[in-house]
């Protein structure tokens, strides 16, 4: 590689990284997926999709088919193999596997009420806030 | 034709590599690897979407995040070059006596490589 495409392809990886981590804090709820939440493009992109509806999440999401250096972007960001991944106030969380982990051992509802959001499956907590707010 | 003897170094040699790596490093008291690329739009007999299962004594105090990142990081190269999907359980033996149903992945959804045009041509 010449020094002139070297330094370009090291500036175009800090775009990406920087443009990376502006996403990831634009809301607190972050999902970077295959395909859209209204058409996942992958059983696990989907699977993190029907999570979050369950909790009634609102969130922001990525299409990394979109983009190509997204899809590697990510990658290299979070230091993690695969998509989709998950974003909770700018830090990453994890894949398919942790979220359903933690949907199932109720750390996702945790997670999100630290953050302010109140999950549709919280339990009693959930209902009396939603009562005070009435 | 003769016929050959199935062998698991030569005829998966992702699937018998992700093993190795995984025994040697984490000493497993329960391993398996599945190689689910059957559910997927891929060649028949590939080796791309594997689940792996891993009880050890080495994911005690850790954190979940970073076990898969312990897996990742050990199969470093499989994800670089032949892997495309990877599930994981990662749990210590006692969790994983308390818990030993493992669900199978979902199916694919057609967003691997050529495949959404394979299904647009369709």
């Amino acid at each position: 590689m010449t020094p002139f495409r070297l330094y370009k392809s090291i500036r175009s990886f800090s775009t990406t990284v920087d443009k990376i981590a502006n996403l990831v804090k634009k809301n607190k709820v972050v999902v970077f997926m295959k395909g859209v939440p209204d058409s996942p493009k992958c059983g696990f992109s989907n699977a993190v999709v029907q999570i979050l509806r369950m909790h009634d999440v609102k969130y922001d999401a990525h299409d990394v088919l979109e983009d190509e250096s997204l899809r590697q972007g990510i990658k290299d960001f979070s230091n993690w193999p695969t998509i989709p991944q998950v974003f909770i106030n700018g830090e990453f969380v994890g894949g398919c596997d942790i979220l359903l982990e933690m949907h199932k051992n109720g750390e996702l509802v945790a997670e999100l009420k630290k953050v302010g959001i109140t999950s549709a499956l919280s339990e009693n907590e959930g209902s009396q806030e939603k009562k005070s707010k009435d | 034709m003769s016929s050959k003897i199935f062998n698991k170094e030569t005829d998966n040699p992702v699937e018998f590599s992700i093993k190795e790596k995984l025994t040697d490093s984490l000493n497993p008291s329960y391993i398996e690897i599945i190689n689910e690329s059957y559910m997927h739009n891929v060649p028949k007999g590939s080796e791309t979407h594997f689940k792996v299962i891993v009880v050890s004594d080495k994911f005690k105090d850790i954190s979940l995040i970073e076990r898969h990142r312990m897996i990742n990081k050990l199969l470093n190269d499989e994800l670089k070059c032949n892997v495309h999907a990877l599930s994981i359980v990662a749990k210590t033996p006692d969790q994983w006596k308390n818990e030993n149903t493992i669900t199978p992945s979902p199916p694919c959804r057609g967003g691997f490589g050529n495949c959404i045009q394979l299904r647009k041509l369709k």
